[in-house]
């Protein structure tokens, strides 16, 4: 009875916590901006199948490159398909795998972080000098690779970019863990004979947790900027799904004639970009976390 | 000090061994290999024989790394899938007009981001720096591939300043090649400098809130000899190091930035013979952009160690 209190009342101000973190965010303009973005993109990405006033599909030879009317409100593209449609449309492939990607990115950058931090020795040596090769490839190179080998389907593009941004977060993890190891509880929690799962779910994750959460929402934004890029060069989802980077790829060469169809979806690609790295600047912030002194690698 | 250097190349030497056999494991799992993508529909019996013995790929994978590594640590690549010319010969251009490329932008970008970050901290949260930073989040945050369509978008086609993609052959002369790279510059400069500068920003800012510079201020030191004489020079070392990353990881944005401009440089190279399926010169591209990557960060790392007289006697830990 009494240990099922001290539960709830954690629980409870687990959320409090959350909810004072963002009222820490949104007190900055900046922040505020941020999230104000991202939450429209996000409910955005779950209502524009049923407010698109058009088939993201159709193709119609007679309305070619159209420019801005009552009826298309963006105008055309080349194929006769409705820019605003595929607008509102372009974010919801790129948001859900993004976001997939740095949960998954998130889970084992943190996990073998702090696992490195921990053990230390010969197994951290060798992780980590496969952490700096991986490194040291040009992610575009990297990425372009494993979607050549495997394909650009959601299945493939989840993981492959989970697994190609998390390494980066080795590095944080590991760092943050170094922080904390040499702390008291932890040679208190080793002494007591702890198991390294209980000392890495009860004293590291809590102390370390921050930090990763952080480099997380960073890795989201740099991660929407490599699908797009990947999208824009051809190597991304395949058409006509809409998608921004796709879209901007199509219209580019067109974009004397038809500047519209360039135009909206740079703008929806860059807020919801800038929309995520005010964001996670503002969580960095109300965390009391400095990034800005990292590179992003 | 010297052991420490020797250290560092090692652990560098260590990295590209890795990458090397990454890049290779990773060529190597696609599906089909170099003679079956060359012979596309004829690639079955004695010629498949044939055009695998051409290339030796008859013989077991680790011999042939064993083979490529002691080749390409002299400089050859082996011949190209495509072209069928020597990848030394294909990429020597290449190399040329991108190192062009990135050095035209580095040396444009780091004074202004120098400048700027400087600006930015010292008139913290005042006008200059809520409007610089503003300007440099947006450059910052937005993909290469939207700046460098607005830069053609609006200087190209509205204005008609400038060239908007670039439609010289391979090995065009340097005057030549001027005209065409003033907008690539720019993509590129411009957002290695908003990241630049928002790092000296924040490093000046650390060191202005240290004790010693109260100290400085407590004693009367005149403010711009104080700036000068105590901030700068320990605040612009820590930022050596996150330069050097940052141009590193700007090699993925380059890349980019080629193909919008259609820039005949690495980067078009890369994303050409990943389509072509041309595995050679992925590999062999894959090394080089990684030997950049290892030796900008290692001339970061010495040149701290040889600008901070702190650091020589310590052990330092990465």
């Amino acid at each position: 009875m009494k240990l099922d209190n001290i539960y709830k009342e954690e629980k409870k101000s687990a959320v409090a916590k959350l909810s004072e973190i963002i009222i820490t965010m949104a007190s900055r303009p900046s922040g505020l901006i941020g999230l104000s973005i991202l939450v429209f993109h996000i409910i955005l990405a779950f209502i524009s199948p049923y407010i698109a006033p058009h088939d993201f599909k159709a193709i119609d030879p007679t309305l070619m490159l159209q420019a801005p009317s009552a009826e298309y409100w963006f105008g055309t593209d080349d194929l006769g398909r409705d820019v605003f449609t595929r607008t509102i449309l372009g974010g919801r492939t790129a948001l859900t795998i993004t976001f997939f990607g740095s949960l998954i990115a998130l889970l084992w950058g943190g996990l073998l972080g702090i696992f490195c931090g921990l053990v230390g020795g010969k197994i951290d040596d060798v992780v980590m000098r496969i952490v700096d090769a991986f490194l040291s490839i040009p992610w575009i190179l990297a990425m372009l690779l494993i979607v050549s080998l495997l394909g650009t389907s959601t299945e493939v593009l989840i993981p492959a970019l989970g697994f190609f941004y998390g390494k980066g977060i080795v590095r944080v993890a590991r760092a943050a863990t170094h922080d904390v190891i040499a702390k008291d509880f932890i040679v208190s929690a080793k002494a007591r004979g702890h198991s390294n799962f209980s000392i890495i779910w009860n004293e590291i994750i809590p102390n370390v947790r921050d930090a990763i959460l952080v480099e997380g929402a960073m890795r989201w934004s740099w991660m929407l900027l490599g699908f797009s890029s990947l999208s824009f060069l051809g190597f991304g989802v395949s058409p006509p799904t809409p998608d921004w980077g796709l879209m901007i790829s199509n219209a580019r060469g067109l974009m004397s004639f038809a500047y519209w169809a360039v135009i909206a979806p740079i703008v929806g690609l860059s807020s919801l970009i800038i929309g995520i790295n005010l964001t996670a600047d503002a969580f960095a912030k109300a965390l009391g976390i400095d990034r800005s002194t990292k590179a992003p690698v | 000090m010297l052991f420490l250097i020797i250290k560092r190349i090692l652990l560098g030497f260590i990295t590209l061994f890795i990458v090397s056999i990454i890049t290779f494991v990773g060529t190597e799992v696609l599906p089909g290999d170099a003679c079956t993508t060359y012979l596309e529909r004829q690639a079955f019996g004695e010629q498949l024989e044939a055009c695998y013995r051409r290339l030796g790929l008859n013989v077991p994978a680790y011999e042939r790394y064993v083979s490529w590594a002691l080749n390409a640590i002299q400089g050859d690549f082996g011949y190209s899938l495509s072209g069928e010319m020597p990848i030394k010969e294909v990429l020597g251009p290449r190399i040329k007009n991108s190192l062009v490329l990135a050095s035209a932008a580095i040396f444009i970008g780091i004074p202004i981001a120098l400048i700027l970050g400087i600006i930015t901290a010292l008139w913290r949260d005042k006008l200059p720096d809520v409007a610089i930073s503003t300007v440099t989040i947006f450059a910052m945050t937005i993909p290469e591939f939207i700046s460098a369509t607005l830069l053609i978008l609006i200087i190209a086609i509205w204005l008609e300043w400038l060239p908007g993609i670039v439609i010289v052959p391979t090995d065009v002369s340097f005057l030549e090649l001027l005209p065409n790279i003033i907008l690539p510059v720019v993509a590129i400069a411009m957002i290695m400098t908003a990241h630049m500068a928002r790092m000296v920003r924040s490093s000046v800012i650390q060191v202005m809130a240290s004790e010693y510079v109260q100290m400085a201020i407590l004693k009367g030191v005149p403010y711009w000899k104080m700036v000068f004489k105590h901030v700068l020079p320990n605040a612009l070392l820590p930022a050596i190091n996150v330069v050097a990353l940052t141009i590193a990881w700007l090699l993925g944005g380059v890349v980019v930035t080629e193909v919008v401009f259609n820039y005949p440089g690495l980067g078009r190279l890369v994303i050409e013979s990943i389509s072509n399926r041309d595995l050679p010169t992925v590999q062999a591209l894959a090394i080089i952009l990684a030997s950049i990557y290892v030796s900008i960060n290692l001339l970061a790392d010495l040149l701290t160690l040889m600008l901070n007289p702190r650091l020589k006697t310590l052990q330092i830990r990465k």
